[in-house]
This record gives structure tokens, C-alpha cells and sequence, in this order.
């Protein structure tokens, strides 16, 4: 017999059984990789006054501004770029994909896989790839950009479809509408604030994500950074990584004001 | 007139969700569709418009059947036959009349229709049908402000511009406060006789089924116990058709 009693001590010992298990196979793994958890925590603070010391702008970095700001702005515009051709792909595939407004299961089940194909290859992997055919580029970050983003917005866009837009659809369809009047005039005003919020969201992760990139192929900011870290002028690359790291909070906040507004 | 023959649906093998359901509607009469929940009240609603797809027996509006429409006709028929939902189904983040405007889609060729150019009358009559809803005054205001009897006003609205034969309301007061819930099944019984149109809704509010439609259909188990005008379902019928007692909801 379950008694409520013996129900919560059973429930007790699975949590405790599983923090064990947790802790277990945290030992287990840094034994493995010969980790040591607790000398890493304590070189955390030198890491960071090292860091302080080397990556301190000073007024001599003052000079490298313009050319990281050039850049930087160039870095951003590219993931705008990227994002926003991204978006359309992703709406258009996610309508013919999506369950409520999409074709034949086959169809839907396709759409799936491409989705999961472009998100599931990591960024680096796709600039690498892309690096043999485009050379380093722009255009080369771009589309390493964009094909991940697809993966990511299909996805995303799918899901709204399903949650927001099944119950509006269905009632526009009863009047007789056909099914472009039905998406134009139901499915996409329905979606909009939930569909700009990822668009912006996915545009904030691809400027950090654009830096990183740009390291590959030899572009934008990525491409200062490096430079200047490879050329032990660390001061500069600091001032790059400040004005990466303005750029980022200033993005968000954006953002997450144009949120406000249009929910 | 609207006449169903026979009709059938299983989701199921061998779990039918609606057997042999005839009945017959003539135009300014409200029908109201009774019985527990997972009747089939749901099932035979949408059938009427073929947003489910039965499996056997006859649909007929005015003597065309529904059910062998190919896909023209269909969108002919179904912008005949109006329909108001439990969750009014309304595109919130657009205005009142987008929203009522939305009821004339049927009508327009597609691409019209996709970008929202409505004629002068069009908008006219949306005012107009606004007015009648008592929600003139709402016309530019976004459907997400709005309560929720107007809500259910608007959906009505929409329903109207369609010009229908037949409004189909499923639960239509079902999300409602009991002072709207009158509001709107009172609109709809005056709607009905005014324009002579057949109203059928979903109740669950056997009071108010019997205060307002004209007809009563009982659904059990996807079988059809009762068809009679509403003054003529008893505490009798009641009890089989909920197979309890359920006379204390009448007062
Ligand atoms: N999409 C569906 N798939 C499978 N079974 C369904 C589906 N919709 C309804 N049913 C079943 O059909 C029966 C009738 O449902 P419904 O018409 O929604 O009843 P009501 O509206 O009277 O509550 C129920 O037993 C329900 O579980
Ligand atoms: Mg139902």
C-alpha cells in the first residue's frame, strides 16, 4: 500500500540517491580528465587580475578605436544581415512545416530534419566547412551565420505557429477563406511579437557569435582581436573586447525596450 | 432549410463517436445542442462545416450537399455558415474591425483578401453590424483589450458580415461571466429571427437552453435521445440524457 507517509520518505531518498549519483559522476569525470575542480576555482581570481593587469585599455589604445569601432560596426551589420535573411527562410519553411499549417506528414517530417541538420552542426564547424568554398570572407561568416540560424528559427517558428496561430486559423478557415488569405490575414499578424522577439534575440547571439567567427575567417572584429592578441598588443585587444562587450549590453537593451513595445 | 442524414464519425475503430444523427433545422430557428461532456457536440458542430471530415451520411444546406462538395464549393458553403467559438478564436493583435472585416474573406479573391482590401460597403456594413453587437465605439481598438463578452460579440460580428444561412456556436458562453453569458444568447436568439438565420449552439447550461432556443437536441454517447422544441424537454429526459439528477441547475 502507498501511503502518503512512505510516498514522501521514497521521494526523499530518490533526491538524495540522485545529488549522490550527481557528485559521483562529477568525481568520476575529473579523475578521468585529471581535473582538479579545486585548484581551477582557486586560480579563478589570479586568471582575472592577470587579466586586469595585461587587457587594461590604457590612453595609448585610445588610437586602435577608430579601426575596432569600423570593424565592430561591420561585425554588427553582418549579423543583422545574416539574421534577418535567416528569418525569412525560417518563416517560409516553418509555414510548410509547422502541424497546423503545414503539408503532408512527409513534408512536415522533412522540414524537421533540416531544421535539426543545420542546428545541430556547431557554428565553428560550418565556418570551417564554408572556409573551403568561400575562402575568408564575409560572405563566408555570413552563411555560417545564417545556415545555423535557419536550423534555430525554423525550429522556433514551428513551435509559435503551433501555440499561437492553430485556434485563430481555424476560425478564419470556417468563413472560407483560402489558405494564403488565412496565413496573410491570421497566422502571421498572430505570430508577429513572438516571431520579432526570437529575430531579435537571434540577432543579439549572432553579433557574440560573429566575433568568434570572424576569428576563422580572417573578418571583422574576430579578425582585430586576433590580431592584436597574437601581436602581444593585449591592451588593444581589451579595448576591442570592451567595445564588444558595449556593443552586446547596448543590443540588449535595445532589444529588450522594442520587446516592451510590441507585446 | 439544413438537413443531416445519417450522419457517422469515428476517431476510432470501433469507437464511434457519433452514430446516425438526423435532424432537420428550418431558417429563424435557434437550436440548442445538449449533453455531457464528450458527447459528440463538438464532433457534429464542425462536421457542419466539414472541419472534420465524418464518415458517412448527408449534410444538406438548402439541398446541396456538403459532404461531396469538392474544394470550391466547399469555400462556397462555408461562407455560408457562420461559426462562433468557446475561445472567440479572434486575431488579437488586429483591431475589432479587421477582426469583424475577417468574416468577408470567403468572398474575396485571394490575393484581395491576403493584403485586406475591403470595399467601402464592406466596412460600412462592419460598422454597421458593430453597432448592432452594441461595440461601435470598440471599431479601432485592439481585440486583445476587450473583455470577454465582447470578445464573443466581435466573433459574432464576424460571423454576420459572412451574410450566413447558418451560425454554428461552439459553447459560445462557456468562458463567459453569467450577466454576458444572457447578453450574448439573447443577441443570438434576436439575431436569428431578424435575419432568419439557423443558430446552432453547444450548450452546457441547460437553463439557458431552455430559456432561449426554440429546439433542443440531447446527445449521448454520440447518439441523438431528444429532438423536440425546448418546452417539451422534461427533468425525464434530463435524467438519461446526464444519468444523474440535474434539476438543480434548472433554478
Ligand atoms: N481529434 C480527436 N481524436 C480522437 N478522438 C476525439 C477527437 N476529438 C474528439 N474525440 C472523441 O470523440 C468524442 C466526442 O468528442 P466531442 O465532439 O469533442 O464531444 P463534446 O463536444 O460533446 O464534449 C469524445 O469521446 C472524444 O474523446
Ligand atoms: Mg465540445
Amino acid at each position: 500500500m502507498q501511503t502518503p507517509v512512505n510516498y514522501l520518505a521514497r521521494k526523499h531518498w530518490k533526491q538524495t540517491g540522485a545529488i549522490v549519483l550527481i557528485g559521483g559522476i562529477y568525481l568520476l569525470s575529473s579523475w578521468i580528465l585529471k581535473f582538479d575542480g579545486l585548484s581551477g576555482i582557486i586560480a579563478i581570481p589570479k586568471a582575472f587580475s592577470w587579466l586586469g593587469v595585461n587587457f587594461k585599455p590604457t590612453a595609448n589604445s585610445v588610437h586602435f578605436l577608430p579601426s575596432i569601432w569600423q570593424k565592430l560596426i561591420g561585425t554588427v551589420m553582418l549579423a543583422i544581415a545574416s539574421t534577418v535573411v535567416a528569418s525569412l527562410i525560417a518563416i517560409l519553411v516553418a509555414i510548410m512545416g509547422s502541424k497546423v499549417t503545414g503539408g503532408s506528414s512527409l513534408v512536415q517530417t522533412i522540414v524537421r530534419g533540416i531544421a535539426s541538420f543545420f542546428r545541430n552542426i556547431p557554428l565553428v564547424a560550418w565556418a570551417m566547412i564554408l572556409l573551403f568554398s568561400f575562402k575568408q570572407s564575409d560572405f563566408t561568416g555570413f552563411l555560417a551565420l545564417l545556415l545555423m540560424s535557419v536550423g534555430y528559427l525554423i525550429r522556433a517558428f514551428m513551435e509559435i505557429i503551433e501555440d499561437e496561430a492553430s485556434e485563430t486559423m481555424l476560425a478564419l478557415k470556417a468563413t472560407g477563406a483560402s489558405y494564403f488569405q488565412v496565413i496573410f490575414q491570421a497566422v502571421l499578424p498572430q505570430i508577429m511579437p513572438s516571431l520579432i522577439s526570437w529575430i531579435l534575440y537571434m540577432i543579439e547571439n549572432n553579433v557574440r557569435d560573429a566575433t568568434l567567427v570572424g576569428i576563422l575567417t580572417g573578418t571583422g572584429i574576430g579578425f582585430v582581436f586576433d590580431i592584436y592578441y597574437k601581436s602581444f598588443r593585449f591592451d588593444a585587444a581589451g579595448m576591442t573586447v570592451l567595445s564588444i562587450i558595449l556593443v552586446v549590453i547596448a543590443l540588449e537593451v535595445l532589444s529588450n525596450q522594442i520587446r516592451k513595445v510590441i507585446l | 432549410m439544413l438537413e443531416v442524414k445519417h450522419l457517422e464519425k469515428s476517431y476510432q475503430k470501433d469507437k464511434p463517436a457519433l452514430t446516425d444523427i438526423t435532424f432537420s433545422v428550418d431558417p429563424g430557428t435557434f437550436v440548442a445542442i445538449i449533453g455531457p461532456s464528450g458527447a459528440g457536440k463538438t464532433t457534429i458542430l464542425r462536421s457542419l462545416n466539414q472541419l472534420i471530415k465524418d464518415d458517412g451520411g448527408q449534410i444538406l444546406l438548402d439541398g446541396g450537399d456538403l459532404r461531396t462538395a469538392n474544394k470550391t464549393q466547399l469555400r462556397g458553403y462555408r461562407r455560408q455558415i457562420g461559426m462562433v467559438f468557446q475561445n472567440y478564436n479572434l486575431v488579437e493583435r488586429l483591431t475589432v474591425i479587421e477582426n469583424v472585416l475577417h468574416g468577408r474573406l470567403g468572398y474575396k479573391s485571394t490575393l484581395a483578401g491576403m493584403f485586406g482590401r475591403y470595399t467601402e460597403e464592406e466596412k460600412q456594413e462592419a460598422m454597421t453590424l458593430l453597432e448592432k453587437v452594441g461595440l461601435e465605439e470598440f471599431a479601432l481598438r485592439r481585440c486583445s483589450e476587450l473583455s470577454g463578452g465582447q470578445k464573443q460579440r466581435v466573433g459574432i460580428a464576424r460571423s454576420l458580415i459572412q451574410h450566413p444561412k447558418v451560425i454554428l456556436c461552439d459553447e459560445p458562453i462557456a468562458s463567459l461571466d453569467p450577466a454576458s453569458s444572457r447578453t450574448v444568447m439573447q443577441l443570438l436568439k434576436d439575431l436569428t429571427t431578424e435575419f432568419n438565420i439557423i443558430c446552432i449552439a453547444n450548450l452546457h447550461q441547460i437553463g439557458l437552453a431552455k430559456d432561449y432556443a426554440d429546439k433542443i437536441i440531447g446527445i449521448r454517447q454520440g447518439k441523438m435521445v431528444f429532438n423536440e422544441d425546448a418546452d417539451a424537454l422534461s427533468e425525464e429526459i434530463l435524467k438519461t440524457l446526464y444519468d444523474q439528477n440535474v434539476t438543480e441547475e434548472l433554478d
